[in-house]
């Protein structure tokens, strides 16, 4: 049994070590929702992966890369509120690639296991790309994390402070972009934010510092994944969901116990 | 006719201006912002800018800074120019777990003895390991301010450093400017929420509505036309001034200290 959701596992933990880091700077912006916009996109980009014969991945990788930089540059402008536009961007791409998926004949489309992930889809072979995704992915946001931090706190002062704040926006953005398209094979698109948002949420009462807590969300996240594929494991649950709920669960543990007095 | 304008020596200084704006002009989307600047910043000097709301105040400040290209006109800074930048304000989220000293080596000097050293500099040695969202107005303002010089700047950029602080605690900022600026020597560009009053030690003030009024001493500006004909009335007719008369003080900390009888004086005794 183990060995048919090996890869899965492996997936799992490389996606939540990242996404700890990474899903930090969501929580720490209030940006949640950005998350959900490119997980809709993703879902485009398995149409158009689909619609053009390519790799659904490859698809998703381009497509979630581009509302990236997309929504980096519409956010500059100030005439329609940044969570209209996300919401415009997310609903319109999941639309389009509805519609995609459905101008082009002779293709099924496991719809429920793009929306919530499918272990027993994924290979080893997967885990090789996945790996070296999350390792440039990890490398990249080591050396933004500094500005990246500056310019959470006034993006003004970092522009004061020599830091080039579009650029680190976007190469941000871009390792989000990423994440989601490794998610999506874990947890499906509905549920990648949640890994991404819930373990920081979880991290942030033990956590005394920003690195403290990235770590602590990493770990979180990927305590998450063993314990939800157990769970599916045992009971035959869906694993996503059940990788989700643990998550929850681990939240709601830090509530209760990671009472830190100077936090509050 | 003249072949050239001759531009009027004023007591030539030693080394060049570190700013200068020529006839800049700002508009965005359309509206005008700022209108045909001419701006002057020399070492060490202090130049405060005053003026109503919506007079450009800040969006000259990021002109200086770069953060801002002007529309018409040259912004001109000297080359080994390091500015020190404070915003009006800065709102951390509560769910970003910060110390002080952390948010203080992110500007970039992690060494942790001129850390400490910068913020006892601005008297807030106090919070250095204290989270960042749980100090008063007043101690995040002189964090701030911390954070700025710790870029050992040659220009200092304070987007109204006296805001939301009483004005004892005003009175301490400003004493605090000036030592700063006799110590390091460094120029400081300030903007004042304040009409009426501006730090003492200002060597310039330019009052500003979109263009420059007037500008040049506190007293030379206070009696100039332009800035007397933006009020309907003299600011006597509503405000009062009540004198004090305390016998104590009161420390950072908030404890309370008799003042002696006599103004300290340092005249009997050394300190080591």
């Amino acid at each position: 049994m183990i060995e048919i959701i090996a890869p899965a596992l492996i997936i799992g933990l490389i996606l939540t070590a990242v996404a700890g880091p990474l899903g930090s700077f969501i929580v720490w912006g209030r940006m949640s929702y950005f998350g959900d916009t490119l997980a809709h996109s993703a879902l485009l980009g398995v149409a158009m992966g689909l619609f053009l014969s390519l790799d659904p991945m490859i698809g998703v990788i381009a497509v979630t890369v581009m509302v990236a930089i997309l929504l980096s540059a519409l956010q500059k402008q100030r005439s329609i509120s940044s969570d209209a536009l996300l919401g415009i961007v997310a609903h319109g791409t999941l639309a389009l690639g509805l519609v995609l998926v459905s101008l082009k004949e002779g293709i099924r489309v496991d719809l429920l296991g793009l929306l919530f992930g499918d272990l027993l889809a994924v290979t080893y072979q997967d885990t090789l790309w996945v790996g070296a995704c999350a390792v440039i992915v990890g490398i990249i946001t080591k050396v933004i994390w500094n500005p990246l931090l500056n310019i959470l706190l006034n993006s003004e002062l970092a522009h004061a402070e020599g830091i080039a704040v579009d650029r680190v926006r976007m190469i941000y953005m871009i390792c989000l972009a990423l994440l989601v398209a490794i998610g999506m094979k874990v947890v499906g698109a509905l549920l990648i934010t949640a890994l991404l948002i819930i373990p920081p949420a979880g991290a942030r009462r033990i956590a005394s510092t920003p690195e403290q807590m990235a770590l602590l969300a990493s770990i979180i996240g990927m305590v998450s994944i063993a314990l939800g594929m157990f769970a599916s494991l045992q009971w035959d649950t869906p694993a996503g969901p059940s990788i989700v709920l643990s998550a929850c669960l681990l939240f709601s543990l830090s509530l209760l116990f990671g009472q830190r007095s100077s936090s509050e | 006719m003249p072949a050239h304008n001759p531009v009027p020596e004023i007591s030539a200084p030693m080394t060049a201006p570190i700013v200068q704006l020529h006839d800049v002009s700002l508009s965005i989307k359309g509206q005008s912002l700022l209108n045909h600047i001419n701006m002057t910043l020399e070492p060490a000097q202090i130049l405060t800018v005053i003026g109503p709301n919506g007079a450009g105040k800040s969006s000259l400040l990021k002109i200086v800074l770069g953060l801002y290209k002007p529309t018409r006109g040259k912004r001109q800074i000297s080359k080994r120019l390091r500015i020190g930048y404070m915003p009006q304000r800065l709102q951390v989220d509560d769910s970003l777990p910060l110390t002080v000293k952390r948010f203080l080596s992110l500007g970039g000097n992690k060494n942790n003895t001129e850390i400490e050293k910068t913020l006892s500099d601005v008297n807030a040695s106090h919070t250095l390991s204290r989270s960042i969202q749980h100090i008063s107005g007043g101690e995040f303002q002189r964090v701030l301010l911390a954070r700025a010089l710790l870029r050992n700047p040659s220009l200092l950029v304070l987007d109204e450093p006296a805001q939301g602080v009483d004005l004892h605690g005003q009175q301490e900022l400003y004493r605090l400017l000036a030592d700063i600026r006799d110590e390091r020597q460094c120029a400081i560009l300030m903007v004042s929420h304040d009409l009426h009053f501006v730090m003492a030690r200002t060597d310039q003030v330019m009052c500003l509505n979109q263009h420059v009024c007037c500008s040049g001493t506190a007293d030379a500006v206070a009696n100039h036309p332009e800035y007397l004909a933006l009020f309907d009335q003299g600011i006597e007719k509503d405000f009062a001034v009540y004198t004090h008369h305390h016998d104590h003080h009161h420390t950072i900390h908030g404890d309370v200290v008799k003042d002696d009888i006599e103004p300290h004086s340092h005249a009997g005794h050394n300190h080591d």
